[in-house]
């Protein structure tokens, strides 16, 4: 079956009905939502504590409640969303290739929205060594067979990494029964939100063992133990600090990775620090009229971030389509990052572009009293002090009208983070 | 005594060949018999086939250049070589000969007395350049001095085969038992009795192929006793994307084997092992940080490109090595051993297989079976279809547009087509069809295969497992 489609986005979670919905409002109405699951809403259907749309909705939600919010907005626009429907390829001319129990479908596109959110990384990518039992997990899998399925899925629980996800089922393994023995944390710091380690771990006394990692795990049909090791500066394992731990269930929360393989195929050029697209500010990737938001063009840690980001996508996409927008954005100046700070998006701000610039970034380590700041041609445009910042959490700069003009007008865009008072 | 013995069970029910163990070398050989009229049964003690040595090794079809001349493991090394492509094309099963390098980093000596063992065994093989080597191969060490390219060598996937031979098998009219460990064996007479599973079955002969335990099979039988010893290799596996080179790339081979090697996959992987370390645990496939990463540096020397951000899983196989070479014979009368079977048993099974069914057929003057087929279908893959043939699959079965495995692009019809050919555990489909075989290692499927195999097999989700024992949800929430 062949569809024209002035839009078509990839992908119903967060950050793919944001996009939609923001589009719907810019004027593009000829949109449809694909979605290889069996309801819209993606990761946080599993994520059913509360916390989420502090910033969206000024209400504390939970997982699935944020995400029928943005399904009832996106139903009051009567935006279509297909069900049981992935998307097997993107080209770079916009033809998308989508599958569901009907047959095939090739879309042609005005402009697509990759929205395709991140994965876990698994077992194998950390090169933990022993045995290959059952009862490792990666702690999203965990989630969603205990906050979806129902299942139980170990008593004594030990967590490698401290990514989000990880705390959060660290307290819900003990809601469900489980012993939770610690959480490890190979870095010195742990790449979670604060909040999460007050809230999952100190309010429950789970350890938290930084700079710490697990070097083997033992156990022939199902975990029995495993070896854990503290680190040294250079993050190889001590093995004279080696301890068994005995637990019958490994999860892992090591990271994130966004989701690209449609992306890649459509030939979009990458950011190796955030492993999404290289992207302008209208969230433009190096395809013409292919846009990238959400987890899959760099991992967020509030789903409200996704949202808004994900939102100016969409509006991007709609003028794209309208014919209002900026076009393929080979005038834009490149937003160099150092001193700390790992990455920017977007990476690139269109000469010709228009509105208040938003840039959201990460820094490579702990940072205390210091300094972010936007410069233009070497001129400070803008600066935020921030009392600590670190990995876990994501900083953003917003500028007014003025601000967003001079970066789009400079020769050379750099941020860096510098102690106060330098 | 005898006829009590044979009394317990029904005379009807006397096998003319009974084959002990379902990795490649057993169903191969068990295959092969169907080529003749009788009674074939083969019993394997884990809950599927391709659970043990075949199921975990480089799946190389080597070319036949190193194994030492006049031996066993060259004879059936070279003549399994040759005929490989065309088990294969009959079996349904991947196969591409994509050729090899063998490296020399210290001058050219060795390669030649490489290519002069090439030339004994007739296998075709010459000394050529670093530069040739490279135009050939882009990314090896500019360290390489010298190299032996040997363009028949091929690559198979070992666990495809296996399972291929085993349903060839099975649609030709030959029985299995599975989950049935040999606990004893009896000479009755002219027959042999053979414990396994709880129950007594009788055959006029037997194929020991039980990789690991063939000594404790031997034993049970043979007057001279075999021991072997399980030599662990240790592998990673890199993402598809990684693909740094196109044909399988040796270093020279010393006494412990054939050294580190890189190679792809036939599905595009790139696998980069094997160690080799005796263990005294023939269950024993952990892995170790030290030789993982022993392994990997040794890949480094030949493809210096190797990143370990690739890696996507590690794992371990055991070789079941008895000595110098195979023990192919007949030990005991109606006694057949395929013992020892470590590397080059892959490239060799076809050739092995077909030399025991024949052995067996003399023996026993079977006749030829003109009802014989060779050919195996595999399950239709879809994500290697067109799309024209997707949409046929599609309205023809509309769980070929559930994809359920979303690294590999395996719908559902296929996971659902796995489990009626036999897989009954996460590992067993993933074997079949690769569902959880990709970079996110079945983050994101293992829950849908849970639902799905247990809707199958019509059992509850918490008896699903990885591979047999070890439930990976234990029950339901309260």
């Amino acid at each position: 079956m062949n569809v024209q489609k002035a839009i078509v986005v990839i992908g119903a979670g967060p950050a793919g009905l944001a996009a939609a919905v923001a589009a719907y409002d810019a004027g593009a109405t000829d949109i449809v939502v694909l979605e290889r699951d069996g309801h819209a809403g993606g990761i946080l259907n599993q994520c059913v504590h509360n916390g989420f749309g502090l910033h969206t909705f000024n209400a504390e939600l939970t997982g699935p409640e944020y995400a029928a919010r943005f399904g009832e907005l996106a139903a009051a626009r009567n935006i279509e969303i297909l069900y049981g429907t992935a998307v097997l390829s993107v080209s770079s001319d916009r033809t998308v290739t989508a599958v569901n129990s009907r047959g095939m479908i090739k879309y042609t596109a005005g402009a697509v929205i990759l929205a395709c959110g991140c994965r876990e990384r698994p077992r194998g990518a950390i090169n933990i060594a022993g045995t290959r039992p059952a009862g490792v997990f990666s702690a999203g899998t965990a989630q969603r067979l205990v906050n979806i399925d129902g299942k139980r899925i170990g008593r004594k629980v030990f967590i490698l990494g401290s990514g989000d996800i990880g705390l959060i089922m660290a307290r819900r393994m003990v809601f469900e029964g489980a012993e939770v023995k610690g959480v490890a944390e190979l870095m010195p710091y742990s790449s979670g939100l604060r909040r999460n380690i007050a809230q999952c771990l100190d309010d429950f006394g789970i350890p938290l063992m930084l700079s710490t990692t697990v070097t083997e795990i033992r156990g022939r049909d199902r975990v029995s133990s495993v070896v854990v090791a503290s680190v040294d500066e250079n993050r190889n394992p001590v093995m004279s600090t080696a301890r068994e731990i005995e637990c019958d269930t490994l999860l892992l929360s090591v990271g994130l990775l966004p989701e690209n393989e449609l992306a890649r195929g459509a030939g979009v050029e990458f950011c190796t620090a955030t492993g999404g697209a290289d992207v302008d500010d209208g969230f433009m990737t190096s395809a013409d009229g292919v846009f990238m938001c959400g987890n899959c063009l760099h991992v967020h840690d509030l789903v409200d971030y996704v949202s808004r980001e994900s939102g100016a996508c969409g509006v991007a996409a709609a003028r794209y389509v309208t014919g209002c927008g900026i076009g393929k954005s080979d005038a834009a100046v490149r937003v160099r990052t150092s001193g700390g700070v790992r990455y920017c998006v977007p990476q690139r701000i269109t000469r010709g572009g228009c509105g208040n610039l938003t840039l959201r970034m990460r820094v490579s380590g702990v940072y205390k009293k210091c300094k972010l700041r936007v410069s233009a041609d070497g001129a400070p445009v803008a600066e935020r002090n921030r009392p600590i910042v670190a990995p876990g959490e994501m900083e953003t700069l917003e500028l007014n009208a003025e601000q967003s003009r001079r970066l789009r007008s400079a020769e050379c865009v750099e941020i860096t983070l510098t102690n106060k008072d330098g | 005594m005898w006829y009590n013995a044979v009394m317990d069970t029904c005379f009807d029910k006397v096998y003319d060949c009974i084959v002990i163990g379902g990795g490649v070398i057993g169903t191969f050989a068990a295959r092969e018999l169907c080529k003749f009229r009788g009674k074939f049964l083969l019993i394997e003690s884990g809950n599927d086939v391709a659970v043990g040595t075949s199921k975990a090794n480089s799946g190389i079809v080597h070319a036949g250049f190193d194994a030492a001349p006049c031996t066993l493991k060259a004879k059936f090394n070279v003549a399994g070589s040759r005929i490989m492509w065309k088990k294969c094309a009959e079996l349904d099963v991947p196969y591409k000969q994509n050729g090899a390098l063998v490296l020399s980093f210290d001058g050219s000596r060795d390669v030649n007395a490489l290519r002069r063992r090439a030339v004994e065994n007739g296998v075709d093989a010459e000394a050529v350049t670093a530069e040739f080597a490279r135009a050939l191969e882009p990314n090896l060490s500019d360290k390489v001095v010298s190299a032996l390219y040997a363009p028949t060598s091929a690559i198979v996937s070992p666990y495809e085969l296996n399972i291929a031979c085993y349903e060839n098998f099975t649609a030709n009219g030959g029985e299995v038992r599975l989950n049935s460990a040999v606990t004893g064996i009896e000479r009755v007479g002219k027959l042999y009795r053979i414990t396994a599973g709880g129950g007594a079955l009788l055959t006029h002969t037997v194929i020991n192929a039980a990789g690991l335990y063939a000594d404790v099979i031997n034993n049970l039988v043979c007057s001279v006793k075999r021991k072997i010893i399980a030599r662990r290799g240790q592998y990673v596996l890199l993402d598809k994307t990684a693909a740094p080179v196109t044909r399988t790339v040796f270093q020279i081979p010393t006494a412990r084997g054939k050294g580190v090697l890189v190679a792809p996959t036939c599905h595009g992987n790139t696998l980069v092992g094997p160690s080799a370390e005796d263990v005294n645990d023939k269950s024993d496939v952990s892995t170790t940080a030290e030789i993982l990463n022993d392994v990997f540096d040794k890949g480094r020397l030949s493809v210096p490109c190797l990143n370990k951000r690739d890696i996507i899983t590690q794992f371990s196989g055991l070789r079941a090595v008895c000595g110098d070479d195979f023990v192919i014979e007949e030990s005991e009368d109606g006694f057949f051993n395929a013992l020892g079977i470590c590397s080059p048993g892959l490239a060799s099974s076809p050739a092995i297989g077909e030399y025991l069914a024949e052995k067996v057929a003399v023996k026993l003057r079977l006749c030829e079976n003109e009802k014989f087929d060779p050919s195996r279908r595999a399950i239709t893959c879809f994500a290697s279809a067109t799309d024209d043939e997707r949409e046929k699959l599609i309205a023809e079965n509309p769980r070929y547009g559930n994809i359920v495995c979303r690294c590999e692009c395996v719908t559902e019809a296929e996971i659902v087509q796995a489990i009626e050919r036999g897989a009954v555990d996460l590992d067993g489909v993933k074997r079949r069809v690769r569902a959880g075989m990709g970079r996110c290692q079945a983050g994101f499927c293992t829950p849908a295969l849970i639902k799905i195999l247990a809707r199958e097999l019509g059992v509850d989700e918490e008896k699903i497992t990885k591979n047999g024992t070890g439930a990976i949800v234990s029950g339901r929430l309260s």
